[in-house]
């Protein structure tokens, strides 16, 4: 039954496996005896599913036993805010595999049924997808790993599960679908169309796994043990070497919605309403009625740091009105986006210390400070820093200067991360200078305060921030001025189909300046130039030939904006 | 005043009076609750005191450690520049003085103990060697400029001290500090001219008081951390250094973590010739651990102990994770601060004599405390019912119970150390270490449950009974030792009956002797057999020795395993059998395990997964370890991202998304809002996304318009 189909994906390979093979490997792998009844075949695979929750369950405690630092190192049930600490590192952070992006989709519809509510996702137009019973979505991670279908990168495991929910197939796939994955998944209904008596058609038990409820892995895992290493490695190598990017090619211009301004942004978030709130603050009273306890640890010499997913802004700024009142403090916040080390150890200096006066280096200036504390043992200062691992100061030399601040005697530090990779930052030099206790204050709250810096997300901001910075520099300059950067602007515009445009040449710039009367020598115009570059308007770069191109370092909608603006100014 | 702005990062705040307040004042203040009958600035004090003692028995330890190590260095020094001091114009001698002499100190990967060594080095360098010690580590040399300046402030600066308390107007040496040009010329000056002064000092002061140091004493330049240094400014250095040696003597000490060839493989031949290199071994940091344990924790002056899962967690961290014992030692202090901040009762945990004290001044809400605590009632039920009316009603009463209580778990823990000794002396020789190696492991299995019922215990006391008599008697006069020296009175008759053993094997040795001599004028009267009657003789020897008695030797050996036996079931009970065990022992294992070893992924993890273990909202609770749709936006977000590869299409993402959302929100959504709907679904989703970004998981990509990569692998 394998057929060559050679529609577009060459990568997919369809390879037709018996029945009778799976089930024994099944039945290898469990260790369940599977009739080999094809009418019963889907209720034994269910229950071989059931059993492999048991397996598996067994296996996830073996593999923490294997772990045995982890045991040994006692993890405490009845922790108040138990958090998942018994979660073993290969399970929180696994091999990424191939996905398809129609993954997202389907988990999406596996998410919005809700069993009260019949909801026709109009999104999909798959009625039958969505009428199934939600398969709750599997726990993700753990079986990922598992997943590889045998055959190919590619064949994702995607088919299955549709062609488990679907019993009548419906290729109706989403819009404007010009994946090549999505193209896959139609070779495969196809292909299962002709298996379809059979209504399980795995191929592979990894597949079957796959479908299982619960994580599977390990059933798999023990056998392939060896062999997982190295594949896992190709798997990772296998991902990450197609250049062929696997995803669909909507943009956002395509929607309606037009994009939104920071402004508009939080109008709207505002309006949301703020899901859980009630939970949330019992969440934060939890880590309130830490705060004597911090204030003593900060005291006996350790530095206290606050982690777990939601903004620490609000909680740390309750710690600051409530016990810091009366006591010199510095808050930092990190996520600032020119915050330097300078500046925080200038306002120590300048504002704390009252010294006046500059020094040479930032090791100078902390000596200084080092100084002024030994010398003075009644001096002490707390320092807040909201998210240190921020891109400002994760560097290695500000790690290091800011634990050296740290370890200052009537220096107090109390930080919040946020970042995955955040403790990656610190060394054991470090770390012993920063004599941190962790705290876990998972709070959920929205980090609205630390993003509203984040220029680069989607582009709305930036749009926004560009072209007011824009007409802002521009209304400044003389009319001949705005005239030659409007030349350009339009030159690169008329351009913007080509992908190898380098720019606008200088000598063409000049004739085409010259030829609009907007200057009279070229010396004027570069004069003109050196203004626009200080005000990172435009940015040269020398061509192979060593002409000089210049452009306008703007995307070219914010550009098209400006320049209806600046049309309808004139 | 708002810590809100977008023009600046930094915001100082000051206090509005100027008064400030004594540290320890506010450090009391912090720990004062709602209840302050418990005596939280006693609990305070003597948490202070403790720690201080505890610190102060560390440090000591660690010199006494690293005594040998300094001594060694010391007299390498001393012999070093020795040529130097006689002036001597020998041919061979000016050959080798081009070489460097060059302490390699190899000090093992726990570099944050190494401080303290570099520290105390320095310290007794100056001491006895030389004014002139520069400590420099790669953080602050990334040139050889850098490295210049700041050797030259380091020698400069101690020059300065010293004439500080001797002379006033000799001070232009350091004015003109700054302004001199870093090289090695002006250093030498800088030598000379401290040389000359010291010399005519010397010549008035009639060398009393400097007579430590030699007339000229070397100038010793330490690179703590030799491995991160870059090969440029090393090689620079020591190159410069060798051309000026005859002009200041100068002897290096690299500071080395890794293993001596790294100075092979850091300095080319043409350099590392210029050295004459020395190699030094500082202590491994586990047996610096085992003194630790040994000092700290087995004996019985100090009042606070540790549980055993907490000791357990302690020394995975410091196994697994970073073989420092500083660090060990910072845990050791948290458990005591935990302690002291959470158990109202800690204020007992101190010397038997003081404790005594406070038993009396207890207020009625602690003695309802003791009486709360699980030990106290397990002994209550144990006692007749007149007994345990009066400690339930009568505090004074209960006082003296106390005190008598305590006085039993003072006793307990100066009997336990010894037999733990004495034990630790019996299992540390025995094949394939049934009971560990180390006495930490058998504390922790003695402090977890009864040892004498594991297997463990079982199968070692088995191999005992099977050890040679020379090991036995050795062991024997060890635990003698141990129970002499064991400040515990009950001993004395212990003592005697190891005694009464140790003279017992004497006699068998002495009658063991004449049976040889027996046995072997035995032998030779048959010394005619043939292979039938050996194969008959030694037929009957098995069988005799089937049913044959035991033999004298072994009998004692029985007696002794089991005396040893009865000593551990005596005394080695699990601490928390004892009552009021309580006020002593620190056992919150994940307290300590959450500060000390934190895992800030795995949080992120569980909350993004499973925001119920935080949340207890029943709408989020869902079985599977799965997420509902309900859950916060952040969490369907991730969870979506999660079935996507390397790049993301937020189109896509956005519309699994609202499909998502819309399906909570349910289908009213009536075409005249449902505009509205999309927008702030649109800047829900736009902000779970930037709070992504903001976490790492994902980040904006320019290699296809509107897609995002992702920076994990693989899904959970």
């Amino acid at each position: 039954m394998s057929q060559p189909e050679g529609k577009v994906s060459g990568a997919l390979e369809v390879k037709f496996v018996p029945d009778e093979a799976v089930l024994s490997h099944i039945a290898d792998d469990a260790g369940i005896k599977v009739r080999k009844d094809k009418a019963q075949l889907a209720v034994s695979v269910k229950r071989f599913a059931k059993k492999l929750e048991n397996i598996s369950d067994d296996e996830a405690q073996e593999i923490l036993a294997e772990e045995n630092y982890v045991a040994a190192l006692g993890t405490c049930a009845q922790d108040p805010v138990g958090n998942g600490s018994g979660v073993s590192g290969g399970e929180v952070y696994s091999f990424q595999t191939p996905k398809c992006s129609s993954k997202m989709a389907e988990l999406a519809s596996e998410l919005a049924q809700t069993p009260g509510q019949s909801v026709a996702a109009d999104h999909f137009k798959c009625p039958e997808k969505t009428a199934k019973t939600p398969q709750s979505s599997k726990r993700s991670g753990s079986n990922k790993v598992q997943q590889r279908s045998k055959k190919k990168e590619f064949l994702s495991t995607t088919p299955y599960r549709l062609r488990k929910r679907l019993a009548a197939p419906d290729s109706c796939l989403e819009s404007e679908s010009e994946y090549s994955a999505s193209c896959s998944e139609e070779d495969d209904e196809e292909d299962q169309k002709e298996v379809s008596t059979v209504l399980s058609g795995q191929k592979t038990p990894a597949k079957a796994t796959a479908a299982a409820t619960s994580p599977p892995r390990n059933a798999l895992a023990k056998k392939i043990k060896e062999e997982k290493m190295s594949s896992l490695v190709e798997e990772y190598f296998e991902a990450h070497s197609s250049s062929k990017v696997l995803t669909s090619n909507r943009t956002l211009q395509k929607l309606q919605t037009r994009r939104l301004n920071q402004k508009t942004l939080h109008d709207l978030l505002k309006k949301a309403p703020l899901a859980y709130a009630a939970e949330m603050k019992k969440l934060s009273q939890q880590h309130e009625s830490l705060f004597s306890k911090w204030m003593l640890q900060l005291h006996l010499g350790f530095n206290i740091i606050l982690y777990g997913l939601g903004s620490k802004r609000d909680l740390l700024e309750k710690f600051r009105t409530s016990v810091l009142q009366d006591s010199a403090h510095l808050v930092v916040n990190g996520y600032f986006p020119s915050i330097t080390v300078r500046s925080i150890l200038n306002s120590i200096t300048e504002e704390v210390l009252d010294h006046i006066g500059s020094f040479r280096s930032p090791l100078g200036q902390l000596e200084f400070i080092h100084k002024r504390f030994k010398e003075d043992a009644s001096l002490e200062l707390y320092v807040l820093i909201h998210n240190l691992d921020s891109q400002m100061l994760r560097g290695e030399r500000s790690q290091q200067i800011l634990a050296q601040l740290s370890s200052l005697p009537g220096v107090y530090l109390i930080a919040s991360i946020d970042h995955i990779n955040a403790p990656l930052m610190w060394d054991q030099a470090k770390l012993r200078l920063y004599n941190w206790l962790w705290y876990e204050t998972t709070t959920f709250n929205p980090y609205v305060e630390e993003t509203s810096y984040e220029n680069s997300l989607l582009g709305q901001q930036s749009g926004s921030l560009a072209l007011s910075s824009l007409t802002h520099v521009l209304r400044s300059l003389t009319l001949n001025a705005r005239g030659i950067f409007r030349l350009l602007a339009r030159y690169q515009l008329e351009n913007k189909d080509n992908t190898s445009y380098p720019g606008l040449s200088f000598q063409d710039f000049y004739q085409q300046c010259r030829e609009a009367f907007l200057v009279n020598s070229d010396l004027t115009l570069r004069a003109q130039l050196t203004e626009f570059r200080d005000h990172k308007l435009i940015r040269t770069k020398r061509g192979a030939d060593g002409v000089e191109y210049l452009f306008i370092p703007v995307d070219d909608s914010t550009l098209t904006d400006f320049l209806e603006k600046e049309d309808e100014d004139v | 005043m708002s810590t809100h702005s977008i023009s600046k990062g930094c915001f100082v705040f000051k206090p509005p009076s100027k008064k400030r307040r004594v540290r320890q004042e506010t450090a009391s203040n912090s720990t004062e609750r709602k209840n302050d009958s418990e005596d939280t600035e006693l609990r305070f004090a003597s948490c202070q005191s403790l720690w201080a003692q505890i610190k102060l028995e560390t440090e000591k330890i660690q010199e006494n450690l690293n005594k040998q190590l300094l001594d060694n260095l010391v007299s390498f020094l001393r012999r070093s520049h020795s040529e130097f001091q006689e002036k001597t114009t020998e041919w061979s001698c000016q050959m080798k003085s081009r070489e460097i002499p060059t302490a390699a100190l190899v000090l093992g990967v726990n570099v944050t103990d190494h401080d303290m060594t570099f520290k105390s080095l320095s310290e007794v360098l100056q001491d006895d060697i030389t004014p002139y010690v520069a400590l420099l580590e790669a953080k602050d040399c990334p040139g050889i400029k850098n490295l210049m300046q700041k050797l030259m402030g380091q020698l400069m600066n101690c020059c300065i001290d010293i004439d500080e308390d001797s002379f006033e107007d000799d001070s232009h040496v350091q004015v003109s500090q700054n302004k001199i040009r870093c090289s090695m010329t002006s250093l030498i000056n800088w030598y000379k001219s401290v040389m000359k002064k010291t010399d005519s000092e010397t010549t008035r002061k009639k060398r009393n008081s400097s007579s430590r140091h030699w007339q000229s004493p070397p100038v010793v330049v330490i690179f703590k951390d030799m491995e991160s240094f870059t090969t440029k400014v090393l090689q620079d250095f020591i190159v410069i250094s060798s051309h000026h040696i005859h002009e200041l003597p100068l002897a290096l000490i690299f500071g080395i973590a890794t293993s001596p060839m790294i100075i092979h493989s850091l300095l080319p031949h043409s350099v590392s010739s210029l050295l004459c290199i020395e190699l030094f071994q500082s202590l491994s940091c586990k047996e610096h651990l085992s003194t630790i344990i040994d000092k700290l924790l087995l004996t019985a002056w100090c009042p606070f102990k540790l549980g055993e899962k907490v000791l357990k967690v302690l020394i995975n961290i410091f196994l697994y994770h970073d073989f420092s014992v500083q660090n060990f030692i910072k845990g050791f202090q948290l458990c005591i601060v935990e302690h002291f901040y959470s158990q109202p009762l800690s204020v007992l945990c101190c010397e038997l004599v003081d404790a005594k004290k406070r038993v009396n001044t207890l207020s009625h809400n602690q003695c309802e405390n003791i009486r709360r605590l699980p030990s106290f009632r397990r002994y209550v039920e144990s006692q007749v019912s007149e007994n345990q009316i009066a400690l339930l009603t009568s505090d004074s009463f209960l006082k003296e119970v106390t005190q008598k209580l305590l006085e039993d778990l003072q006793l307990y823990h100066e009997n336990y150390v010894s037999v733990l000794r004495c034990l630790h002396v019996f299992t540390s020789s025995l094949p394939k270490y049934p009971l560990g190696k180390q006495i930490r492991e058998l504390h922790c299995a003695c402090l977890e449950n009864q040892v004498w019922e594991t297997e463990e215990y079982e199968s070692s006391l088995q191999l005992a009974r099977m050890l040679n008599k020379s090991d036995l008697v050795t062991m024997l006069q060890q635990c003698v030792e141990i129970f002499v020296s064991s400040s515990g009175k009950e001993f004395d008759k212990t003592v005697e009956k190891l005694k009464e053993f140790l003279t017992q094997f004497q006699e068998l040795e002495a009658e063991a002797f004449e049976e040889d001599v027996s046995v072997s004028s035995e032998k030779e009267l048959q010394k005619k057999t043939d292979l039938y009657h050996l194969q008959k003789t030694l037929l009957e020897l098995k069988e005799s020795r089937r049913s044959k008695k035991l033999t004298k030797f072994e009998m004692l050996r029985f007696e002794v395993v089991d005396y040893i036996d009865s000593l551990v079931r005596n005394y080695l009970v699990p601490a928390d059998h004892k009552t009021l065990y309580e006020v002593v022992y620190f056992n919150t294992a994940s307290v300590l395990r959450g500060h000390l070893n934190a895992a800030p992924r795995t949080a992120l993890h569980t909350a993004l997964n499973n925001p119920y273990c935080y949340l207890k909202n029943q709408a989020l609770k869902s079985d599977g370890g799965s997420i509902s749709n309900k859950a916060p936006d952040i969490c369907i977000a991730y969870k979506l991202h999660l079935e996507c590869g390397r790049l993301i299409n937020l189109v896509d993402w956005l519309e699994a998304f609202s499909t998502v959302v819309m399906a909570v929100e349910g289908p009213k959504a009536d075409a005249a809002s449902s505009d509205q709907v999309d927008h702030i679904i649109y800047a829900r989703f736009i902000q779970a996304v930037s709070e992504l970004i903001f976490l790492g998981f994902i980040k904006p990509s320019k290699q296809k318009t509107d897609h995002v990569a992702r920076l994990t692998w693989g899904g959970c």
